[in-house]
């Protein structure tokens, strides 16, 4: 069987995020390496937030999505360099908004833009900046909750790391 | 010689993780407010998720067939290395946000430092948890100075959490001799380096909370050296209860 490095990378763009079912394992830009050796991909992935219940599903799913296309894998999972919200495709931060959920605002994660970020961040339905944070720690590790001044609806936001 | 200093510094930062994880899960579903029910439990899982990573590394280092697990669920009291201060009840909300706080002040400049050991998987799991970190320390923070300088109520219950629990402060940043041999080999951090910083953050917080800082220099200490208060037992047993009753049971 012949496989190679893009077929590889399309069947990840199948594996969803767990716990946010519109991004793809890719969108959400953990995949770090992908290698082949004598036919057994080797795949690196990093952890978005160590304590994540995400990441041992996300290494049993990409295992079956591969073995269904008949392609054996080894899992390995690195945390330097850790992730960050920059790995984010732009694509996944489209999918992340039309999904409800207000993508990162800032360009690389900065423990003093933590209180600017806040008066950034669009509410995904109306797209009203007059949003206001309700709670720095959401229904997952990676978002915060919000609520829209505007509209007047609570959303999440996909918070910058 | 050195790897036995090495596993035992994984213990101390592991377990430090560990302990205060498990205090915070003890929220979950009694939080004052939905969100800060959440707020407390994500915190917890970060923590549980960094212990993870320094216990397995541990018992790599270790090489004797010890799992993650093994390390977590199967040692006795006065082979865990916590600091006193985060093996504390949680009495009330302003007590466990008091606790937070003076551990998030030591753990964000600890990391910080940590992330330039030379030792890489060492300085991987710092830069991971840093970010982690960051965002607890401001959490706590914000709630620090809401209770302080909040209602006479909330001033008096977090003021009293400052008193109570101002004696564990020291042992943050004292050394033993784990400590010195890791800083000698450039693989830990030094804490006096950090002391300095770290009493500035919690002075500057406590300032702003218009919060007295107390003026008692007694401090109590032991628990990186195993001699713990009476709370760790008791939060070891309902941790460990499962594993110690039905061994090698798997979720
Ligand atoms: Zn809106």
């Amino acid at each position: 069987m012949n496989i190679d490095h893009q077929h590889i990378y399309d069947l990840l763009e199948q594996v969803p995020d767990p716990e946010v079912p519109a991004l793809s394992i890719m969108d959400l830009g953990i995949v770090r390496n992908v290698e082949l050796k004598n036919n057994t991909a080797e795949i690196t992935i990093t952890p978005t937030y160590t304590g994540c219940p995400a990441m041992d599903m996300i290494e049993v799913n990409i295992k079956a999505v591969l073995q269904e296309n008949g392609i054996e894998s080894n899992i390995k999972s690195v945390l330097s360099p850790p992730w960050t919200t920059d790995w984010l495709t732009e694509k996944g931060k489209q999918k992340l908004k039309e999904f409800g959920i207000a993508p990162p605002v800032a360009k690389t994660f900065d423990k003093l833009s933590l209180s600017q970020e806040e008066r950034l961040v669009q509410c995904p339905i109306c797209e009203s900046s007059n949003t206001k944070m309700i709670s720095q720690f959401g229904s997952t590790a990676c978002k915060s909750l919000f609520k829209c001044n505007n509209c007047l609806e609570p959303f999440d936001y996909f918070k910058c790391h | 010689m050195e790897n036995k200093y090495l596993f035992n510094y994984l213990l101390q930062l592991g377990d430090n993780s560990l302990i205060l994880g498990h205090r915070l899960s003890e929220w979950c579903g009694h939080g004052p407010i939905l969100e800060v029910d959440m707020a407390l439990t994500n915190i917890a899982l970060d923590l549980f998720g960094q212990a993870r990573n320094y216990f397995q590394y541990a018992a790599q280092v270790e090489n004797k067939g010890r799992t993650e697990d093994d390390l977590a669920m199967l040692r006795d009291v006065r082979e865990f290395k916590n600091v006193l201060l985060v093996e504390q009840p949680n009495e009330d909300f302003a007590y466990t946000i008091l606790r937070q706080f003076f551990f998030d002040a030591f753990h964000f400049s600890f990391l910080q430092e940590l992330q330039h050991s030379n030792d890489e998987q060492l300085s991987a799991i710092a830069q991971k948890s840093l970010k982690e970190v960051t965002y607890h320390l401001k959490y706590s923070s914000d709630w620090v100075i809401r209770l302080g300088d909040g209602t006479e109520i909330s001033h008096e219950k977090i003021q009293n959490a400052v008193n109570d629990l101002w004696m564990y402060m020291g042992e943050l940043c004292e050394e033993n001799e784990t400590d010195k041999e890791m800083t000698s080999l450039g693989i830990g951090v030094d804490l006096n380096d950090i002391q300095g910083t770290v009493t500035q953050k919690i002075k500057e917080i406590l300032q702003e909370a218009t919060l007295n800082i107390p003026e008692s220099t007694w401090n109590q200490s032991g628990g990186k050296n195993g001699k713990h208060t009476e709370h760790l037992g008791f939060i070891l047993s309902e941790l460990q209860w499962m594993q110690r009753t039905y061994p090698n049971m798997k979720w």
